[in-house]
This record gives structure tokens, sequence and C-alpha cells, in this order.
């Protein structure tokens, strides 16, 4: 194997791992806002929901920022096409991106019904939009998106079929979860109560969407290709799958702290799942493989990629110990008090 | 209008847009964590009042500078796909660099400034702000160092793929030291950084002028003029010399931005600088050149009275920058910024002389001057970009052949549309955010449990 392409695998690797990681930490952001409008009974628990993600939805959606950074240094064609291929789809969610942050931010910076109740509306639409789109899109690549030599011939509309929207619909309840579990560690009495609650009503939803969606993978995909080239790896799927009843298991055990976690190994499982199947491209092509996107045809050189291992390997460390110490400062629950005396939401 | 004039257009107005927000962030982060740290060192309360006042402020101005920035990072993609498949192995480095090394740092120290107060002890809360500056600065390096490479591509070999479908030929990374030692990009990045942070002081002294003209908070509005007229005036002279050796890299690199920027016609010797000249690229000459002081422009690209300066004439037509827009932006950015300085070595003066709520009229004054930092900015980036055309890459990629192939005009009419809209809307709401919470002033007590001593600030 020649450094090349150690490269590009361990690169394909950090890639899966970015995109991972940023689901697993925005997926609680995106699901606090779906719940948002239907969870929080008055302005008190409003503005408590919004302070669960305050002092991390940013960071959380740097992850989204270096994924695109690391596609665009390691993979640039990759990169060049897939923005450009999914050009409007892009844009929509770039604009619920938009959306979710000012939301956030400004809701509470003026004291008016009116103000509030519009931001209220952005908080769900950057909540419930972008966990659509995200799921859409990788519904898409999964199938492989029409390209060939003359280039593209997927349309925006081509992108909502049947398995892409279930890839969809998959996704929001994943988050809708993951968000409900979060708010029920992150506050107390009612509220932590009725997320709690939710969480629990809507994973058998989700459960029945993800069995769904694994055999229309099976069926309408190459995802499994490599998992039936070498069976072992079932143990990915497999793992996914558990972590998914451990969920539940863990909610009937009152552990909500463990429910959360388990939530956090699924999103990473399903992911990893994902990824590995779609080794050694990034995105197939459904018409002509030889115009797939893989790790070999649309890597960078091997200087990049040597560049940016050393970058990956000083930094990443780095950054996931000062986030880790963060995340350790405002652990627990919030307290009902600071709600009321900092103001800053 | 074709996809190419449209992508540029939405890249105009995105960057452009973008740009408002960040020069604010790069300056006042800076003036907040001193702030922070006198307050540390002094135990004085005012101190804080002002971080915790003039943070929230920050803090309004960069929610948009985070949000408007992910746009510029797919538009590379979405908009101009041919550049980053051609560039995209020296190009995407410093990008990914910046993510990794500045954004997280950045967001995640911000996040426990705002909501840290009463969780870590006062230093750590000053750090955290530092961090949040040293970070945000950090970040403009690399970006800066990203742009030099599309002014100055340096460290490149163009190399071509055999038998790869996707990509047939691009730039690759043959230097890595080269590309970020880029003097280009190094000399951007300090007058780019310096001139936020004049940006930041006519900011700061231009709220507190409105509120010493009340008056209101009258120790704590003196004390963040003070500070914020000796920052921009230290800043303003960094920002003059930076500007002069950026100036001289230009003249090294880029010979048509150059003549476009003097708006020289003819390659002659000792070039002279006219004071007022009107360029008439229609007839490729001045129509208009009035007060020439003899040989100063060769003085200032090259450091020689005598050098020759390359005319517009010998550089093919279709290889020129639009003249009339470069040179008149230049010209109106230097004269923004002369009078800034003017306005800033008052500011000094009369803070020093303690002399500055008995002077409404310089108050006055300083509440309009707000403005003058953006517009010198703005230009500063329309000379910039503007003046490397028709070239995305200078001398290697032009910007007629970066753009994406798989997108068609309509879309692009339609995101700019979009886009146009959009953040209209989010620059009205930030004004308003911004100019009420400016105008409510600093909170009158310190919330409870803040000015306690050791841990909880």
């Amino acid at each position: 194997m020649d450094a090349l392409y150690a490269l590009q695998v361990t690169w394909f690797v950090l890639w899966g791992v970015l995109w991972s990681v940023y689901f697993m930490l925005d997926g609680f952001v995106l699901g606090m806002g779906m719940l948002y409008p239907f969870m929080a009974r008055d302005e008190k628990e409003k503005r408590t929901m919004i302070a669960t993600v305050g002092p991390v939805w940013d960071g959380n959606e740097v992850w989204l920022i270096t994924a695109g950074g690391a596609t665009f240094a390691a993979f640039p064609t990759t990169y060049a096409l897939m923005f450009s291929y999914l050009y409007t789809a892009l844009l929509l969610l770039l604009f619920s991106l938009i959306i979710r942050g000012v939301s956030i931010e400004f809701r509470g910076k003026v004291e008016k019904q009116g103000w509030k109740r519009f931001w209220d509306v952005g908080i769900f639409v950057g909540g419930m939009l972008p966990a659509v789109l995200f799921g859409i899109a990788f519904g898409n690549i999964f199938q492989g998106l029409p390209m060939d030599a003359s280039g593209y011939h997927g349309t925006l509309v081509g992108l909502f079929n049947p398995y892409g929207l279930l890839a969809g619909v998959l996704f929001v309840f994943l988050f809708m979860v993951h968000g409900a579990l979060y708010v029920s560690v992150k506050t107390t009495g009612g509220l932590s109560r009725r997320a709690a609650a939710f969480a629990g009503r809507s994973w058998s939803v989700l459960a029945a969407v993800a069995i769904l969606f694994l055999v229309h993978t099976y069926l309408s995909t190459g995802i499994f290709a490599n998992y039936l080239a070498s069976p072992v790896l079932f143990l990915l799927p497999l793992a996914a799958v558990s972590s998914l009843a451990l969920i539940r298991l863990q909610l009937s055990r009152g552990s909500l702290a463990g429910a959360f976690a388990a939530s956090c190994s699924t999103i990473v499982l399903v992911c990893a799942t994902g990824f590995v199947g779609l080794f050694p491209n990034l995105i197939p092509s459904s018409l002509d493989t030889a115009y797939s996107m893989t790790i070999t045809n649309s890597s960078s050189s091997v200087a990049t990629l040597a560049v940016m291992t050393v970058v990956a390997l000083v930094f990443v460390p780095v950054v996931i110990a000062y986030k880790a110490w963060v995340y350790r400062v405002f652990r627990g629950p919030l307290n009902p008090e600071d709600i009321d005396s900092q103001k800053v939401y | 209008m074709d996809v190419v004039t449209l992508g540029r257009w939405q890249f105009a107005i995105t960057s452009m847009f973008h740009f408002i927000f960040v020069p604010l962030t790069l300056g006042l982060s800076v003036l907040v964590a001193w702030m922070e740290w006198r307050f540390v060192k002094t135990g004085d309360g005012t101190w804080l009042r002002m971080a915790r006042f003039w943070g929230r402020l920050f803090v309004i101005n960069f929610v948009l500078g985070v949000v408007t920035g992910i746009t510029m990072e797919f538009q590379f993609g979405m908009n101009w796909a041919e550049y980053s498949k051609y560039v995209g192995d020296i190009f995407g480095a410093p990008l990914a660099i910046e993510a990794t090394s500045a954004f997280f740092m950045e967001s995640v120290f911000l996040g426990l400034w705002m909501f840290g107060w009463n969780k870590v002890s006062k230093k750590t809360h000053a750090w955290s702000i530092t961090l949040v500056a040293f970070a945000t600065n950090l970040s403009a390096l690399w970006i800066l160092l990203a742009n030099g490479w599309m002014q100055n591509p340096v460290g490149a070999n163009i190399v071509e793929l055999a038998g790869n479908p996707l990509v047939s030929r691009r730039a690759e990374m043959a230097d890595v030291f080269a590309v970020f030692t880029n003097p280009y990009g190094w000399v951007k990045f300090f007058h780019t950084v310096l001139s936020g942070y004049v940006l930041a002081a006519f900011f700061v002294m231009g709220v507190s002028a409105w509120h010493l003209l009340k008056p209101n908070e009258v120790v704590l509005f003196k004390r963040s003029f003070k500070a914020a007229a000796v920052f921009g005036l230290v800043s303003g002279f960094l920002v003059l010399g930076t500007g002069d050796f950026h100036g001289s890299e230009i003249a090294k690199t880029q010979p048509s931005k150059l003549a476009a920027l003097e708006a020289v016609w003819e390659t002659h010797k000792g070039v002279g600088l006219s004071i007022v000249v009107i360029p008439d690229s229609e007839a490729e000459r001045n129509s208009l050149e009035l007060i020439t002081i003899p040989k100063l422009a060769s003085l200032l690209a090259y450091r020689d009275p005598d050098a020759e300066i390359k005319g517009l004439k010998d550089i093919p037509k279709d290889l020129r920058p639009p003249v009339g827009l470069v040179f008149h932006s230049f010209r109106l950015m230097v004269g923004i910024g002369m009078l800034m300085l003017l306005l800033s070595i008052a500011a000094v003066y009369l803070s020093f002389r303690d002399r500055i709520e008995a002077s409404p009229l310089f108050l006055k004054l300083m509440i309009p001057a707000m403005a003058l930092p953006y517009i010198a900015g703005q230009l500063g980036w329309i000379v910039a970009e503007v003046g490397r055309q028709p070239w995305i890459v200078y001398g290697v990629l032009k910007t007629a052949d970066a753009a994406s192939k798989s997108v068609d005009a309509a879309q692009v009419l339609f995101s700019l549309v979009a886009f146009t809209v959009v953040y209209s809307l989010l620059g009205a709401v930030d004004a308003y955010l911004l100019v009420t919470s400016a105008k409510a002033g600093p909170e009158a007590r310190l919330p409870a449990g803040l000015d306690a001593t050791g841990k909880g600030v």
C-alpha cells in the first residue's frame, strides 16, 4: 500500500468521523428546535429550552464547517462537484442554518410578543429543515447521484425520491429522540419529564422507520455490497440496532443520561454503517461507476494530504480537550434561577 | 446575464455583507478582552460593566458573522466548482485549518464567556474572551493566506492528471512553506486585521460619543472613548504602514493591478502621482490630471523615484481590470483612511487633555464617522478583488473559466435574489438590535453575585 493510498483511506475515515460527530452534536440542537414549539408550555420553558443549547450550538455547527473544509482540502473534486450538483438543496440548507443561528441568538433580545413569535418559528424551521435536507442528501448519496461523462443529470425534484424522503424521515426521528433526551437531561421538573416521555413515545416510531430504512437500503442501494463481501462488518449495523434498543432500555430503567449516551452512540453507529458501505466511494454514480467520486480519483495530492494529517493530529486532540472541558463546566441540568437572573435568552 | 456575471454579483454581495461583521468582531474582541483584564487587575467594577456592555454588542454582531460565513465556504463549491477543482489542492488546506484551529476555539470560548459568568473564576473568564480574540484573529490569518494565494499563487505546480475522469488538470501543492509564508498573504493579514481594529475603535468612540452627549454614564463612556481613541490611533498608523507595504507587494506581483491603481497608461520611468485624476478607459488616457507630485508613484511602489511602472497600454485589453472602479475605490479608501487618522489624533488629544465632554461638536462628528471605516474596508476589498480581474487566481486561472458547469443562470439568479432579500432583512434586524442595545447603555448594576471575589466574577 503506497503512502498516497494510505492517506486517502485515512482522510476517508476522518471525513466519516467529522460528519458523524457533527450529526451527534448538532443532532440534539436540531432536535431541540423541532420540539421547541410543542414542548415548552410558557415563556420560561421556552427560554430554558433555548438555554440548553445556548453555550454549545455554535461550537457544534463548527463540526459541519470543518467537515466542509476537510472535504475541500482532502477531496476537492468531491467538494466542487457535490456542492455544485446539489446547488439549490444546499442553498435551502444554508438558509435554514442561518435562520436557526439568528433565531436562537436574537429571540431574547427584544421584549415584544410579535418579535418572539417570529423567531419561535425560526427556531422550529431551523431545526426541522436541516434535518430533512441532510437526510435527503445522504439518502441520495447512498443511492448514487446520476452522473456520467457529460456531468450531472439530476434535478432538485429528483432528490425527493421515496428512499431519499425515507432517509429524511429517519434523520428527523433520530434527531427528535436525541433532542428530547438532551432536553430531559439538561432540565428539571415538568419539562424534563415531558421530554423524557416524548422520547419514549417517538422511540417506537424511530425504531419502525429504522427497520424500514435498513430494508429499503438493502433493496435500493449498493451500501451492503461491502458487508456481503466481508460479513464480519455486519457487526457494525448490529451494534447500531443494539444501541437503538439500548435507548429504550435505559429509558425504562429511568436513566436519562444513559439513554442520551445510547442515542449519541446510535447516531455515530448509523453514520459509520453508511460510510463503511460507501467506501471507497465518497459519492457513487448511479449511471456509470467509472464516474463515481472515489477516494482515489477525487483526492488531493500526497503533499496536501500529509500536511492536513499533521494539522489534524495537532489540532483535533486539542479541540476535543477544550470542548470536553467546557461541556464539563456546563454539566448537569440548568439551574432555573440562572434562567431568570442571567437573562441571556 | 450569464452564469459567471451572476455568480460574481452573488459572491460580491455575500462577501461584502459578511465583511460588515468581520472587522468589528476582530477589533471589538480585543477591546473587550482588554477591558475584562483591567477589571481582573484592578477590581474596578466599571471595567466589568464596560466589558459586559461592549461584549453584548459584540455578540449581536458575531452571530451574523458566523451565519454569513458558512455561505462563503459553501459558495466556492456551489458557484465556482471549476475553480475549486482546479485549486482545491492548495486553497482547501487553509480553509480546513481555519476551521480546526480557529473556529472551534472562537465558538466554544464565546459560549463559555456568555454563559460562564458564575461558573468559572475571574481569570478563566477573562481568558475565555482572550482566546476568542486570539482565535478570531487567527482565522483572519488563514483566510487571508488563502486569498493571498489567489493574488500571488506561490508554491504551486500545474499538474496533468492522466486518466482521471473527473479532473484533468489542476494546481498542486509544491511547497507548503511558500504558501503559508506568502508575503502577499501576510501583508494583507496585517493590513486587514489592523483596519478591523480601527473600525472597532470608531464604533466604540461613536457609541460613546452618543452617550457622552446625553450625558449618560459619563465615567464609563469617557473611559471607553479614551481606550478606543488610543487603539484607533495606533492601529490607524499601522494600517497606513502596512498599506504601503501592501502597495509594494502589488508592484512586485500584480502589474495590471498596480497600473489600474495609479491609472498609468504609458510605460515609463519616474512616474508622478497626481492628486486629481479622471481615467478614461475608452480613450486609454487620463482625461484630467491635476497637482502632480513628480516621481511619487514610482517611489511608493518600488522605493525608487526613477523606477519604471508598466502602463495599461502594454497589458492586453482583455487582461486589464476595470480601471475606473479600481482607481476611484483606491483613492477614496486612502482618503477616508487619512481622514480617520486626523480624527483619531484629535480624539486622543482631547481625551488626554480631558476635554472630550467639553467638545460637543467633535462628539457629534464622531457619530456619523462610525460609517467611515466600514466604507473604507469595503472599498479595500473592491480594490483587491476587482483589481485582480480578469483573473480569479492571478496569472493562473481566469474568472470566466472558474464557474460551475452544472449550474445554470436561472439557478444563480434565484439564489442571488434570495440572498439579497434574506441578507437585507438580516441586516435591518441586526442594525435595529445594535442601535437599541447601544442606546440602552450598560446595565445600571451588575447582576447579583458577579462582583463577589473568588469564584464567580
